[in-house]
């Protein structure tokens, strides 16, 4: 891709009838600047109010606590930005875990191989999805409600029961620690999912594939219709989402060793609430991978809080607050549009 | 002579096929015979219904009264679907209308005069109309959120479905509220004429949507906003308001689902009460040919959705061989072949093209 190409790319990758280049981009900018700056005024109120808030280590708890979740939610934007969904993640990352543990514990087989194997199993899966949202027409919320359904499904028939990893390799990966600064640690996770970011990040802003991904979410048939390869980009999309899911389950199983067929139940939700807390769309078209990392750190950040009250505070509270924050985020999104479009006609 | 014969009669199954496949309800109708079918293989007393006690029993009729919380929630959805959107919050209000009503009727038994009577906290129509009026206004909420304030149908209904679980257990202030009111459990529990009562709130929901969509111009208009909202609001019909009341009605009837599922297991549980009943919803609405990219709809064959899911449910439960566990598995398969066989796409790739032919040569 050359320089040339870029204004109109720009074009594309703005929303839906967006004919206002330019402008709208600076407009998305501001979206994310929203994300990051709510994020920080809430780590703000948490450092004001408590003691001991303000630290290295409860900022890097955010990322040990939920690596599964910027992972999942790393693919999912993917699959977002095209126009898409996929409800399966948290049943695939439930998979990974009963498969790994029942292979691992019951048959010896070792984590070297199994755990290639699962994150091959979770790709499958999402290629499977892909292949049915892109050739027979299936609409994505039940191409992946069906994949949510098989995946918890099998998940429950290898054991209804959980499955305690013992094997040393996962202790030893769940009990590393690496040291930062002072007394402030991180684990292998964190690693894993920061990887994760960093691949996303340049696969969605510095590649063919991530602009066709853009393109397909601003307009399909504009992007057929310049030869992009839309279908390839959107089986991959949900291959991507598959492999991510089950990631999210091996970074489960270094977090908690152990596979359970009910790990992930309502994950799906808490991740999309966070990708489009982190300013994508669902209409598709728009959105940042930073945005999605900030949504999970918000989210993170709100659960912190609230453990951080102690007991004052109804933990149902931070379902009506991530409620909250979704509808503020989405109003902020539409007024946002609406300006960006006001400022391209005058 | 005979080849005739034949052929008229082949002409005639064709022709009733066809009408069939029109009204939309050809493979629903057809998988839901065959589900009964299997049944009726395994189970050779699965057909047979009894008289017990003045009650119908057997099989049939326990699918029909346990899939109406199922096909109610279908029913609310079909319209909410065919304007091009989805409601994946009627779970969530499932469980709030569960608990308001749980909250207003509570119950003790008080000995009054040395008779035991059952004592509601509120008077029992109260508690209904106040849970019914509330899940209706969390439906309106939905549909002003999507047709004034332009948010997307999943995103302004994932709202509610996030925010909704948490209300109710706030509600509830996170306990399981149990019910003493005996009259209370007629609603989801109660026979009347030897039939589940709530077989006959279903028919009434049914009743009056049916003669809302084929005696009025209600359901054109609700196809018309489905297929294209502009030009609907330019041919003169207010498309936010049609947007706006499509979800109150879906929020109403998993109002009356809410009351159902509390009534029969004399409780409320804000957690569990409607969990992933949106998706089993939605799974029947799509089983019964109704695309969720809007426009055309089918409530009978969203209603026949409903059954199949539940059919399968009850099948499989009564299969020894298999484990309940096997049951989302099943769910999931059913849930592919059903939507590649209705997939245009999918028929015209495997045996589309060898049919047109014949048609075409015929």
């Amino acid at each position: 891709m050359n320089k040339k190409n870029i204004p109109i790319l720009s074009c594309i990758t703005g929303r839906k009838g967006g004919n206002s280049c330019g402008s709208m981009f600076n407009f998305k900018y501001l979206l994310l600047a929203a994300t990051i700056a709510l994020f920080i005024i809430m780590f703000g109120i948490g450092s004001v109010s408590f003691r001991g808030f303000f630290s290295l280590k409860v900022f890097f708890d955010l990322f040990i606590d939920n690596p599964f979740l910027f992972i999942a939610a790393i693919g999912m934007t993917f699959v977002i930005i095209t126009g898409g969904i996929d409800l399966s993640v948290g049943s695939v990352a439930a998979l990974t875990t009963m498969i790994t543990g029942t292979l691992v514990e019951i048959h010896g087989v070792s984590p070297a191989v199994v755990l290639p194997f699962v994150l091959l199993v979770g790709s499958s899966i999402g290629f499977l999805i892909g292949i049915m949202v892109h050739f027979f027409k299936i609409q994505p919320f039940i191409a992946t409600l069906g994949g949510m359904f098989l995946a918890r499904g099998i998940a429950l028939m290898i054991n209804t029961d959980s499955i305690t990893l013992n094997n040393s390799f996962f202790k030893a990966v769940s009990n590393y620690h690496i040291p930062v600064i002072g007394n402030a640690f991180i684990t292998i996770n964190v690693v894993i999912l920061l990887s994760v970011v960093v691949i996303a990040i340049i696969l969605a802003h510095y590649t063919n594939f991530g602009r066709t991904v853009y393109a397909i979410g601003g307009n399909e048939q504009s992007a057929i219709l310049m030869g992009l390869p839309v279908g390839r980009t959107k089986i991959l999309v949900y291959t991507i989402s598959g492999f991510c899911s089950a990631l999210a389950g091996v970074t489960m199983m270094f977090y908690m060793p152990s596979g359970n067929p009910l790990h992930g139940v309502g994950m799906e939700m808490d991740v999309i609430a966070a990708v489009v807390i982190g300013g994508t769309m669902l209409t598709g078209g728009s959105g940042y991978m930073l945005g999605t990392v900030f949504g999970v750190l918000i989210l993170g950040t709100i659960a912190t809080l609230i453990n951080f009250q102690g007991g004052s505070v109804n933990p149902w509270w931070i379902r009506i607050i991530n409620a909250a924050l979704i509808l503020i985020f989405c109003l902020l999104q539409i007024i946002f549009e609406k300006k960006g479009r006001k400022i391209a006609k005058s | 002579m005979a080849g005739f014969n034949l052929r008229n009669i082949m002409g005639k199954v064709a022709g009733f096929f066809s009408a069939a496949s029109r009204s939309g309800l050809l493979w629903p109708v057809i998988f839901l015979g065959l589900i009964l079918l299997v049944n009726a293989v395994i189970n050779p007393g699965f057909f047979d219904i009894e008289i017990k006690d003045g009650r119908l029993s057997g099989s049939l009729i326990d699918i029909m009264n346990r899939s109406s919380y199922i096909v109610l929630l279908a029913i609310g959805m079909t319209f909410v679907v065919a304007t091009a959107g989805i409601d994946i919050s009627v779970g969530a209000v499932v469980a709030i209308s569960a608990a308001i009503s749980a909250y207003l009727i509570g119950g003790t038994l008080v000995v009054e005069n040395g008779v035991q009577q059952y004592v509601s906290f509120m008077p029992m129509p109260v508690a209904i109309i106040a849970a019914l009026l509330i899940a209706t206004a969390l439906g309106m909420w939905n549909g002003l959120l999507i047709s004034r304030m332009g948010l997307q149908p999943i995103i302004a209904t994932l709202i509610l479905m996030v925010a909704g679980r948490g209300i109710a257990q706030l509600i509830t202030s996170g306990q399981i509220i149990t019910i003493y009111y005996k009259p209370f459990f007629f609603i989801g529990g109660g026979y009347l004429f030897g039939i589940p009562f709530s077989i006959y709130i279903v028919a009434a929901v049914l009743a009056v949507v049916m003669f809302l969509k084929k005696r009025t111009a209600l359901g054109l208009f609700i196809q018309s906003v489905g297929i294209n909202k502009t030009a609907t609001r330019f041919a003169g019909i207010n498309s936010s308001n049609i947007i706006l009341w499509v979800y109150a009605f879906s929020g109403f009837c998993a109002g009356i689902v809410g009351l159902l599922v509390c009534s029969n297991n004399k409780s409320a549980d804000g957690n569990n009460a409607g969990y992933n009943m949106e998706l089993d919803a939605i799974l029947a609405v799509v089983l019964g040919g109704t695309s969720l990219a809007g426009g055309k709809f089918y409530i009978m064959g969203s209603v026949i959705g409903g059954l199949i899911i539940q059919s399968l449910t009850t099948t499989i439960f009564s299969i020894k061989e298999i484990k309940p566990e096997a049951n989302l598995v099943v769910k999931a398969v059913i849930v592919f072949v059903v939507c590649l066989i209705q997939s245009e796409s999918f028929r015209k790739k495997v045996a589309g093209v060898i049919f047109l032919r014949e048609k075409k040569s015929l």
